[in-house]
């Protein structure tokens, strides 16, 4: 009798908490879809992306652009209520294959803002294609992921083969540099845009390396890149990597021009490159935040941060989906019409999709780093 | 963390070996008796409900145990995909006491050669890819083995750990194997759609059969996953009847003996080394069976699916569950692939819990959930020998 | 090739400088190696929480750059202080929850293993939710200069200017670069006579070498296995300071993969030796170096795991044995 206990006592710990969790969770879903009966009763959009794991730090930004639409849109439309679903897949494609089936099968969520990065869009992307569940993505750039044939598929910024030429034409026209050393990150963003600028700069390119993504010692790489005389440096990969990278190059005295993509325009990347961040130049396929004053403000008011990498595009995706749900589009079927047919002002660009879910008239600009402040420089005119 | 009435009992010295044999091991003993005595058409008749079961779990949608937050069929795959790797591990580390840490190393050869062989480089049949893969994981297994097994105890895990990251990082720098991009259409395996299977749906205790919600049975497609869970637990079955009959053959026994005492082992006549070689390429076998599995259903890979911290969990599942245990380590895999998920509702805290989970199950069954039956049988004469004795690793 | 030959006097020292960053956060893998036998993986954990103590000092002092310096000198030990006693209390905070009940009843040495990684999970993301937990005590706008971006790169300020010191064969060898070698190796040696010299080094070599005959001759087992987790983690926190002099961030998983590098480093050397431990984390970071400029930095870890797998293979206990004290049969 005394064995029986021991060994039943873990079991049904552990049965009462999965009925505590069970519970609990059971608990969320009906006090965020339900509260007051209105007209779209049951509807929710979905983010779906990283909250935790290593890149949970690019996924909270979108996260909390989305959750930001989505609260502004329940304060005017008080009998709308819209709900957000969060499907933490920390970037993982494999857990992204069970979350994307329990999204298509939860009848409520009728559109989705991600998946946040290439690899999970590529195992939830048919899935959602399947369930013809509308997505916007605001930060994969994969080139390949448009050409699937999923027709759900949608990104709200420009991929990699938009905005590697823009970076190519600034570092040549602008920058007028004959000696490029260009690096990735070996991460399917850094490597497919670094690719994309060696081709465009051709000649140009003085030398090559890759680092590795969670890097802290670039001494050799920087060592190469002294020794290769290069006037302007091009880093394909996210702001961690980057501010590290230009923060130690500058103290092993390479002043090369530091050019970065979108990736890197994140108020994290100055918070790690300190002063070494100082005239590093951002190409982002993305309008300079004039008239997004007001989103700034707001979230920096909800979030306590100030808004990071994709977390713009990340609201006007979900804005995309909002506006369609106040004009009536509560199915998946009518929303996706709506998203095909969208044609509108957002913070980042004017939002428009073409057949294969690409985001059209992309105007990728230069940023420039400023007193420790990104701002806008000027427009990269590409042919 | 409170430990409550530890151990009142244990005393420095030699009369603790004796105390906590019963308390820390999961004594089978009452149970194991009870269905023993079972007429035998009784136990052929409980295996069989419970064998039905696990194949029906997808369609029972079971209120609790199923995961509210994500599908259950995916969690299932995923959750039999651990059971089939704790079980190569365990042939490695349980049963030959090889402490290998780069585990994921296998799972991502298999993974790979379904993948670069039936997409990126060549398009071979589903069929043909399968054995292709288990072959070139067994055969790398050996490469890999036969200068890294003459290294003893914890170096060897330090070892294979560097195999590990290597074959993850030739991976990620290598354009013929998709390089960061990683490899898409993989294929998946053949369908043959026979006839629908509906789900269960239901309102508080009582279930309701939901004519709407259906699988069609054997049909390979991109969102129902329960028939790649069907496949990943028949080849489950299958392993543990190959694995349950190597354990009694002289094969188990030479392990046994090389783990509990190489030298001694090697003077009785027992060729060590090659009897590891064996575990290492039967291990390797099967994780890259299972990562076989996992890209043809997954139908993208990248080496981001192949992380050192996979290798980490993988070795959770084998120690928890309790090294050298089939059952032990299946269970293992279940509570290290299946609790994450679970516990969804906790959001971001889940892996704060997890953690604290695995600290807790190692310090309360420090066994495993199941230790195998000699754990417990040689338990205070293993006492002995182990602090005489340092630098094996031991069940 | 003739690129590593032209920039070998750059590639050396900024070798060094990582390697000496390796080497004192190998001496806790070595140490509870030494007398445990135990890998206590949770030990990058020890030295991430070092890091953000140090990170918090100086923000908390907010000294500006370029102050006089009596003032950075100050500053700079008050982080080292803080950075030794938040790894160091970490590193018994461990031992008390991870190990010492198993340690106790003489478990399975995977089993502390496995402990340890859960203890290392739990670590890692509580320090990754740090905003959420001062969120239940509603203090996240008081501390939001700590907690914020929590699951981001997090700066550390550092007081102290690079400056170029001396300049040989084309690269400048700066303040902070020989800081960083010089402490390494000035620790190295205290610890080695820490051990040799001491009343509780004597305890450690003692329990090292036989645990159950150093019980009989009247030493405190339990005392000596909470002593090596305090100065292992003592020696992590200085690596942490040291380390955001050199790299300037830290993050909620950095620990991880220097973990990992630690832990090759302290194999490298043989583990459970404590000189071992710097020698491995100077030929780890040597060796990084050299591979990343002969192959390309995407290999940089390929080279350094096949350098382990040559040495164990010629070498099958490390370079200098596995010995806390003398060497084991």
């Amino acid at each position: 009798m005394r064995f029986s206990v021991k060994t039943g006592a873990p079991l049904l710990a552990m049965a009462l908490a999965l009925t505590a969790c069970g519970t609990s969770g059971g608990d969320d879903e009906p006090s965020a879809n339900g509260g007051e009966a209105g007209s779209c009763e049951d509807i929710a959009i979905g983010y779906f992306g990283a909250l935790t794991g290593a890149a949970a730090n690019l996924g909270i930004n979108i996260r909390n652009g989305v959750e930001l639409a989505v609260q502004q849109f329940n304060e005017e439309n008080p009998d709308c209520e819209v709900a957000l679903e969060e499907y933490d897949s920390a970037g993982d494609p494999n857990q992204a294959t069970g979350l994307a089936t329990q999204a298509i099968g939860d009848e409520d969520v009728i559109g989705v803002v991600g998946p946040a990065f290439s690899g999970e869009s590529d195992t939830a992307g048919p899935i959602f294609a399947e369930g013809e569940l509308p997505t916007i993505s605001a930060s994969a750039t994969n080139p390949a992921l448009s050409e699937n044939g999923w027709d759900t598929f949608h990104r709200i910024l420009g991929n990699d083969a938009s905005q590697g030429p823009a970076a190519a034409t600034y570092i040549q026209d602008v920058l007028q540099s004959d000696s490029v050393f260009v690096v990735d990150d070996a991460s399917a963003y850094g490597a497919g845009l670094a690719e994309i600028v060696e081709e465009d700069l051709g000649d140009a390119v003085v030398g090559t390396d890759t680092i590795q993504t969670g890097q802290t010692d670039f001494s050799a790489t920087i060592a190469a890149i002294r020794d290769s005389g290069a006037d302007a440096v091009f880093f394909g990969g996210y702001y961690a990597e980057a501010g590290l990278l230009v923060e130690q190059m500058r103290r092993g005295g390479v002043d090369a021009t530091f050019v970065v993509a979108d990736g890197v325009k994140d108020p994290g990347f100055i918070e790690a490159a300190g002063d070494a961040a100082e005239g590093t130049i951002i190409t982002c396929p993305c309008l300079p935040p004039e008239e997004s004053d007001e989103f700034f403000q707001a979230y920096e008011e909800a979030f306590g941060t100030a808004p990071a990498t994709y977390s713009a595009e990340a609201y006007d995706a979900a804005n995309v989906m909002l506006q369609g749900i106040a004009e009536g589009n509560t199915t998946r079927e009518s929303l996706l019409e709506w998203i095909n047919e969208y044609d509108g002002e957002g913070i980042t660009k004017e939002v428009s999709f073409d057949e294969t879910g690409e985001v059209q008239n992309i105007s990728v600009w230069a940023y420039a780093v400023k007193d420790g402040e990104i701002v806008a420089d000027q427009e990269i005119e590409t042919d | 963390m409170t430990q409550g009435k530890a151990s009142p009992e244990t005393s420095p010295g030699v009369a603790r070996s004796r105390a906590w044999g019963p308390r820390l091991g999961w004594d089978r003993g009452a149970l194991a008796r009870r269905v023993t005595r079972l007429p035998r058409s009784v136990k052929w008749a409980l295996i069989g409900v419970l064998v039905v079961l696990l194949y029906a779990l997808p369609l029972l949608e079971l209120p609790i145990i199923s995961t509210p937050d994500t599908d259950f069929g995916a969690v299932l795959f995923t959750v039999a995909s651990y059971v089939l790797v704790a079980l190569g591990l365990n042939i490695v580390l349980g049963y030959a006491g090889l402490l290998d840490l780069g585990y994921v190393g296998f799972y991502a050869v298999g993974a790979y050669t379904v993948a670069v062989l039936g997409s990126l480089q060549a398009q071979l049949s589903w069929w043909l890819l399968i054995p292709l893969a288990v072959i070139i994981t067994t055969i790398s297994g050996i490469l890999l083995g036969a200068p890294t097994l003459r290294v003893r105890g914890d170096y060897l895990a330090i070892v294979t750990l560097g195999f590990g990251e290597i074959i993850r990082l030739t991976a990620l720098n290598t354009e013929w194997l998709g390089a960061a991009k990683g490899i898409t259409g993989v294929p998946r395996p053949p369908s043959v759609d026979l006839f629908e299977l509906p789900h269960l749906e239901w309102e508080g205790a009582t279930a309701l059969i939901d004519l709407d919600d259906t699988t069609t049975f054997l049909s390979f497609g991109v969102a129902d996953q329960a028939p790649y869970y069907w496949l990943a637990l028949t080849v489950i079955f299958v392993v543990l009847g190959a694995d349950r009959m190597m354990r009694l053959s002289r094969i188990g026994r030479a392990w046994e003996a090389t783990r509990e005492d190489e030298d001694a082992a090697e003077l009785m006549g027992v060729p060590t080394f090659r009897f590891k070689l064996l575990a290492f390429a039967t291990g390797a076998f099967i994780g890259g069976l299972s990562g076989a599995l996992f890209a043809s259903r997954q139908g993208f890979i990248n080496p981001e699916s192949f992380l050192l911290l996979l290798s980490i969990l993988f070795l959770a599942a084998v120690v928890v569950g309790g090294a050298g245990n089939r059952y032990g380590v299946i269970l293992g895999a279940i509570v290290v692939a299946y609790l994450p998920e679970r516990f969804r509702g906790f959001e971001e805290w889940r892996l704060l819990v997890f953690g604290l989970a695995l600290l807790l199950l190692a310090n309360f069954r420090p066994q495993g959930l199941l230790p195998p039956r000699r754990a417990r049988r040689a338990q205070a004469v293993d006492e002995q020998i182990d602090s005489m004795e340092e630098g094996k690793v031991r069940a | 090739m003739s690129f590593l030959i032209d920039n070998f006097v750059e590639l050396t020292v900024t070798g060094l400088v990582l390697g000496a960053v390796y080497g004192l956060v190998a001496l806790g893998y070595t140490l509870v190696y030494g007398v445990l036998q135990l890998i206590n993986f949770a030990h990058s954990e020890v030295w991430m929480f070092g890091s953000f103590a140090a990170v918090w000092v100086t923000v908390a002092i907010g000294l500006a750059p370029g102050s006089a310096l009596p003032a950075v000198v100050g500053v700079l030990l008050l982080a080292l202080l803080a950075a030794m006693a938040m790894s160091g209390g970490i590193a018994l905070l461990l031992e008390r929850v991870a190990y010492r009940r198993l340690i106790r009843l003489d478990a399975p040495r995977l089993v502390a293993l496995i402990s340890a990684i859960g203890a290392s999970f739990a670590l890692a993301e509580l320090m990754g939710l740090r905003d959420r937990v001062a969120g239940w005590f509603g203090l996240e706008d008081t501390l939001a200069p700590y907690v914020s971006s929590a699951r981001d790169n997090t700066r550390f300020r550092n007081p102290l200017d690079t400056e170029g010191v001396f300049t040989v064969g084309g690269y400048t060898v700066s303040n902070v670069d020989l800081i960083i070698i010089i402490s390494a190796l000035l620790m190295m040696v205290a610890l080695d006579q820490f051990i040799r010299r001491t009343r509780t080094g004597s305890g450690i070599r003692a329990v090292a070498q036989d645990s159950e005959a150093a019980a009989l001759m009247g030493v405190n087992r339990a005392r000596v296995i909470r002593a090596t987790f305090l100065v292992g983690g003592v020696m992590a926190g200085a690596a942490a300071l040291l380390y955001l002099m050199r790299f300037g961030v830290t993050r909620w998983n950095a620990g991880f993969l220097l973990g990992v590098k630690a832990f090759t480093a302290a194999v490298l050397g043989g583990i459970g030796n404590v000189r071992g431990a710097l020698l491995g984390g100077f030929i780890l970071g040597l060796a990084e170096n050299y591979g990343s400029a002969l192959v390309g930095s995407q290999w940089r870890d390929v080279v350094a795991f096949l350098l382990l797998v040559v040495i164990l293979l010629f070498r099958p206990t490390g370079l200098l044995g596995e010995s806390l004290g003398r060497a084991r049969a």
